[in-house]
């Protein structure tokens, strides 16, 4: 069967789980933001929980099936409707053939996930079916779906209808969001009164984010501390010699304004690193809002490793939810 | 010695120096491929920059602590070891003061130092170069070592195998550009690139290679068996053409019948800081079979 986009929405591209082992040939693993929120979607509809979904950024796509199939929505907060008529999200649902699945605008959250039982069948790129659109790799022919593409999608397992997730399973970022940062990488390059003001002031997400990486701006600029610049680094004092960019790092190029980079990371440049954001809260990012006041909150590494843990156990619990 | 510091719960990040060297990367890029060959459970990817590396680790698989002793415990083998790599170096044409990189360069000259001149003529003249000529004579003169692959898909960035004082220095834009031809040959610090896909960006732009570097497709014959070209700790050596020569190039690659010029070497990093000019010219000797 396909799916056949009516409407593609402002940016919805296919997503699994990514493709990890590339990243040193500047390839970056990709895959759903919200990681957990594609598992759950998967998981409703009777799929493995890394079968490819649609990942909608904003603004959902409308799409109209082909044959009779399951799906679930889950991510943001988004009106679903079937032919016009709404219906809950995070629940597996029964489309029919030539029925459309459209959305209404918007609530809380950035991203809904899309499954349909079967899951979005394109090829496997570099082991993965993630769209990485700048290397117009994977997902569907490289890039954002578009109006009159039609989707293939695999032979589905049988699931029921109706199932749903408990409320209390869902995790969303809380007002303002809290993003867990590890502090290190070249912490060493900001003075003492600018380690205090990263985690004491109170950021917003700036309107430069995407799946790249996550702008942040509101807060003191950092001060540096005074150094000869390094031979190969650059003039500002936010250069270093070109490195590699962890998932999760924060950049502040010329101390203004962190960047958090997400799945489709660039993998490395020239701007200094203040930390990393935890594992375990990097779901959470790709469900901000710009202009979401977001405050960075400083853990070390057996918090980090906590943080880790309480994400694991809940998803141990969605799946005997969903079991 | 190196610095090690740890980039969130997933991530070893190490620092061989802060300044870039020839030594500084070789450090990085013998220590990445002894952990690569190490094998260590939970680690999933290793990535080698020009004057540091990072490892990627499944903390549920070993222990921040744990990897952290593993890979010092590597780099006290690599003291001790050969500082010797097996590579192979690679000819890759490049048409200088080419009409895309020239129109381009014209389109986003208030975002430049100099407004009045192109990147070559501003690169050449803050780098004490009588004109363009020399200074692509100086680029394309002696060859330079891959020292990262990234940013975005197969982009190498290249370190210049001469010493310090010889090294180009060339700043970025003031503001990055919005568009750059794909393959466009670039510089920005000491680092020459190659734009393996069309973007924004901020390096100076030179000239551009016939030679496809990045191909997601993979229908270009010699990216058939991989997507991407280049690998950290390839060596390349530039060769100046002409519009003619290009326009051949591209010919040949869209027929299928063009084939990189390369051939494998073994870098003894003891032997080329004794003699870096005539290291090079051996190196480039076994490139063209003298």
């Amino acid at each position: 069967m396909t799916v056949k986009v009516l409407n593609p929405g402002l940016s919805t591209t296919v997503q699994d789980l990514g493709r990890p082992g590339y990243f040193h040939l500047g390839i970056p693993v990709g895959g759903a933001m919200d990681n957990l929120a594609l598992r759950a979607a998967n998981l409703l509809v009777g799929n493995d929980e890394g079968a490819a979904c649609l990942e909608a950024v904003f603004v959902g796509p409308e799409l109209e099936f082909t044959a009779d199939a399951l799906v679930a929505v889950t991510g943001a907060e988004m009106p679903v409707r079937i032919d016009g008529e709404e219906q809950p999200s995070w629940t597996a649902l029964k489309v029919k053939a030539g029925q459309v699945l459209g959305f209404g605008f918007l609530k809380t959250g950035a991203r809904i996930y899309i499954a349909v039982s079967g899951g979005i069948d394109v090829p496997e790129a570099l082991g993965s079916r993630s769209t990485y659109p700048i290397g117009a790799l994977g997902g569907f022919k490289g890039r954002a779906i578009a109006k009159g593409d039609e989707l293939p999608v695999g032979a589905g397992a049988a699931a029921r209808e109706g199932r749903s997730l408990p409320q209390p399973l869902r995790r969303s970022p809380g007002m303002p969001a809290e993003l867990r940062v590890l502090p290190g990488l070249y912490w060493h390059r900001i003075v003492e009164a600018s380690h205090r003001s990263f985690f004491e002031d109170t950021w917003k997400v700036a309107p430069e984010a995407d799946r790249m990486g996550y702008r942040f701006r509101g807060g003191t600029p950092m001060k540096f501390v005074e150094r000869q610049q390094p031979f190969g680094a650059g003039s500002d004092p936010s250069n270093i010699v070109d490195s590699c960019y962890p998932y999760g790092s924060v950049q502040i190029p010329g101390g203004t304004e962190p960047i958090i980079l997400h799945r489709d990371a660039v993998s490395g440049g020239g701007y200094f690193m203040v930390g990393t954001v935890v594992s375990a809260d990097m779901d959470l990012i790709g469900q901000l809002q710009p202009n979401t006041p977001t405050r960075f909150v400083k853990v070390d590494m057996a918090g980090a490793l906590q943080a880790r843990a309480d994400r694991a156990a809940l998803l141990d619990r969605i799946r005997e939810a969903l079991h | 010695m190196n610095r090690y510091t740890f980039g969130g719960d997933e991530h070893l990040f190490v620092e061989c120096d802060e300044s870039m060297s020839l030594e500084a990367f070789f450090k990085s890029l013998s220590m990445t491929t002894a952990i690569r060959e190490s094998r260590i459970a939970g680690v999933t990817e290793i990535c080698p920059a020009n004057a540091s590396f990072q490892v990627k680790f499944d903390p549920d698989v070993i222990a921040p602590d744990d990897i952290l002793r593993e890979v010092k415990a590597i780099e006290r083998d690599a003291e001790k070891s050969d500082p010797v790599i097996g590579t192979r170096i690679v000819e890759i044409p490049v048409f200088y003061q080419d009409p895309w990189t020239h129109e381009t360069l014209m389109r986003f000259r208030d975002r430049h130092q100099d407004p009045a001149s192109t990147d070559l003529e501003y690169a050449a003249r803050i780098n004490n170069f009588a004109g363009v000529d020399d200074f692509v004579a100086a680029h394309s003169g002696s060859p330079w070592f891959v020292s990262m692959v990234g940013f975005v898909a197969g982009l190498p960035f290249m370190y210049q195998m001469v010493d310090r004082p010889r090294q180009l220095q060339v700043p970025k834009y003031l503001r990055p550009r919005t568009d750059t031809p794909k393959l466009t040959v670039g510089y920005g610090g000491c680092f020459t690139a190659i734009y393996s896909v069309r973007g924004a960006g901020g390096y100076q732009m030179f000239g551009i290679t016939p030679m496809p570097i990045y191909d997601p497709t993979q229908t270009t014959s010699y990216l058939r068996d991989f997507m991407v070209f280049f690998r950290p700790g390839d060596i390349v050596k530039f060769k100046p053409v002409g519009r003619d020569e290009y326009d051949a190039t591209v010919a040949d690659v869209e027929a299928g019948r063009f084939a990189p010029r390369m051939r494998d070497v073994t870098f003894d990093l003891r032997d080329f800081s004794k003699d870096m000019d005539g290291y090079n010219r051996s190196l480039e000797d076994k490139l063209n079979d003298r």
